[in-house]
């Protein structure tokens, strides 16, 4: 491992602007890093902008969306200085993104192996013979054990879990110092899901990759990530080494995010719940944008919105609970 | 048969509500030119149990397992093809629609996706409305006072009635399907991956609305879900599906403390679980579930089984008694 940062995002801003005027501030001062050979997870529930996050990474929002603000710098460069041609090289080359529904992110009337090829031959220039030699040797390595046959295959001839190989088979082929995976294992079953993740995690280590999961299941989480930090209302309100965050949750959504989920080796009568729902990207409440459904508002909060503090070097809350005065 | 008043009777703490007997359900692939069926999908093949009244019975399994399918066959909104299905006593296998109208009135359905669900022309009034239209003689008053107390059973508003699905977020929505169910006073309830589609902190005040109303009305709940931990929370049972076949049903305790089946513990150990500090032994099961229209031969398990043996691919194992009414479909337990 090299632990050179490959991805340094601050102060990054996507707002949406609706047709009444409104703005939705899906991304509001999101900062994050991301190490080669580190996995960060970005959890939230739906609405939490974490997704958003991931798109203005790779500069995908289109209107009525724009990243107003920040600094998105991978490998040394600012990708918002770049024109859109010098952004197309980068995307799936520098950096590569995995969805969650592999058949609607692989083109149906396509082979398995024209994908991969096309990545190589545009990124690499490589002939279509090397190309084709090197896809065989990718599918191989994501584990397809008949991979020259495979090659030639069509997306709807494989399973949901082998879609998704193949989709990291082309995210991995020009070997990027950062993968983007945003839900890669939802639409997955438990033993697929499985797989897959263990997949990524050795793709990541034989790569010396940064790899940024995007995810709303904690349990996921838990076994793959190294620091997590936690979304709600497009803003990090939480960042810390895992074990920290499960062991010792700071923020009250942290918390009551591990309360409400059961487990299977835990006994629990009733499951703990947060209050209310996930309050639109327009309309976020003054002061803290979980207030209203905090069990420990207090007047302040609902005045003004707590900045991200350090708590030590490693970990970081959005919170008056823990603050000097 | 007995009828409905004999059956009140003799009602005990332990009387079955529910029974299902070797119920299968086969689809026709169809092909070639003249659109001949060539071959069968069996969903399920083979699948008996019972419920309790006033009990939770889960069953997970993985997509393609026919979990679904099974649950729509109890409500006859698919026809059987062989097997029998008993409801509080009676045969209703093969009753015709009038004949079942009645009964539908006793057990009800919510499904996994509460915006394909709900009617999006009608107001919430008018959705939980529907039931009580169809099913009792109330008069307009009483119905509209109904709706007005099912809305606040489930925690949202009276005011909420004049609404419409889209003015509600997910989990409000899954709220008003069950209100809708919950109208005419089932006895029976099926939920088919009702809290799936809900973020957790969503899920936890769903389920936990749902155990309330358990309580308050008495139901029995068959939970369909692919999420062993939601399963694990709710249920008082548990039954495995593969392939459209029970591998493995047992009390909640048995099943995730003991597993017998191999199926039951790799799935165990497949669940990405929050405590960082447990030492785990991970089984990760090697390839896909098998199609269902080709299922392997013997025990449908054994291609991905890391105990298969020979016997596997030539019998197909029976689910035996082991006792405490732990039951198990798995050669490594015979005698």
């Amino acid at each position: 491992m090299t632990n050179e940062t490959v991805l340094d995002v601050k102060d990054l801003k996507t707002y949406f602007y609706l047709d009444d005027n409104q703005v939705a501030k899906a991304v509001d001062d999101v900062d994050l890093t991301v190490r080669a050979g580190e996995t960060v997870a970005l959890v939230g529930e739906s609405g939490s902008g974490k997704s958003i996050t991931s798109l203005s990474i790779m500069q995908l929002i289109n209107k009525p969306g724009k990243i107003v603000n920040g600094e998105i710098s991978l490998l040394g460069r600012n990708l918002l200085e770049l024109t859109d041609k010098q952004m197309t090289k980068v995307r799936g080359n520098d950096v590569a993104m995995i969805f969650q529904e592999p058949m609607t992110a692989l083109n149906p009337v396509y082979t398995v192996g024209n994908q991969i090829m096309e990545v190589l031959r545009k990124h690499k220039n490589m002939s279509k013979k090397q190309a084709r030699q090197r896809a065989i040797d990718l599918l191989k390595l994501v584990g397809f054990p008949r991979a020259e046959e495979t090659v030639n295959e069509y997306p709807h001839q494989l399973s949901g879990g082998m879609r998704q190989r193949a989709m990291i088979a082309i995210a991995i082929s020009c070997d990027p110092k950062l993968l983007i995976a945003d839900e890669p294992t939802t639409a997955l079953d438990v033993t697929i899901q499985a797989q897959i993740l263990d997949l990524m995690s050795e793709m990541k280590d034989r790569l010396d990759m940064g790899l940024l999961l995007i995810t709303h299941d904690l349990g996921v989480v838990a076994e793959y990530a190294d620091r997590v930090l936690v979304m709600y209302g497009g803003q990090i309100v939480e960042q810390a080494p895992k074990r920290h965050l499960f062991k010792d949750p700071k923020h009250p959504y942290t918390e009551g995010l591990l309360e409400s989920l059961p487990s299977v080796h835990k006994e629990e009568e009733r499951l703990g719940t947060i209050k209310g729902t996930v309050p639109p990207a327009h309309k976020f409440p003054k002061g803290c944008r979980f207030s209203s459904r905090c069990p420990h508002a207090m007047e302040k909060c609902f005045e003004t919105n707590p900045e991200l503090m350090d708590l030590d070097h490693e970990r970081a809350v959005r919170c008056y609970l823990y603050t000097e005065d | 048969m007995a009828t409905v008043d004999e059956k009140q009777v003799v009602q005990t703490d332990q009387e079955t509500i529910v029974k299902v007997e070797d119920l299968k359900k086969y689809f026709p692939i169809k092909g070639g030119i003249l659109k001949r069926t060539i071959g069968h999908v069996k969903a399920v093949d083979g699948v008996t149990f019972d419920i309790k009244k006033g009990e939770t019975l889960g069953i997970v399994g993985e997509s393609g397992s026919g979990k679904s399918t099974l649950g729509r066959m109890i409500l006859r909104l698919l026809e059987p093809t062989e097997g029998k299905i008993l409801f509080q006593e009676n045969d209703i296998t093969h009753l015709k629609n009038h004949k079942m109208r009645p009964i539908r009135k006793d057990m009800q359905i919510i499904f996994q996706d509460p915006f394909a669900s709900l009617n999006t022309k009608m107001s919430v009034e008018q959705l939980i409305e529907e039931p009580l239209l169809i099913q009792t003689n109330m008069t307009k008053k009483e119905r509209k006072e109904k709706v007005k107390e099912l809305l606040e059973k489930v925690g949202l508003r009276a005011s909420d009635r004049l609404k419409y699905p889209h003015e509600f977020s997910g989990g409000q929505r899954q709220r008003i399907s069950i209100a809708r169910a919950l109208a005419i006073n089932p006895k029976f309830v099926i939920a088919d991956e009702a809290v799936s589609a809900l973020d957790v902190s969503i899920q936890a005040q769903v389920l936990n609305l749902m155990s309330d109303l358990q309580e308050d009305f008495g139901l029995t709940y068959l939970f369909i879900s692919h999420d062993l931990s939601v399963v694990k929370h709710i249920s008082d049972r548990v039954g495995v599906m593969y392939l459209g076949r029970l591998a493995e049903i047992a009390p909640k305790k048995d099943i995730y403390e003991n597993p017998l089946h191999p199926y039951t513990q790799a799935l165990l150990s497949s669940i990405p679980d929050t405590d960082v500090d447990r030492e785990r032994e991970t089984v990760h099961l090697e390839g896909d579930l098998p199609s269902p229209s080709n299922p392997p031969s013997g025990c449908a398990f054994r291609t991905r089984c890391p105990m298969a043996h020979e016997r596997c691919a030539v019998d197909r194992p029976e689910l035996q008694h082991m006792g405490e009414g732990h039951y198990v479909a798995c050669h490594l337990y015979d005698e």
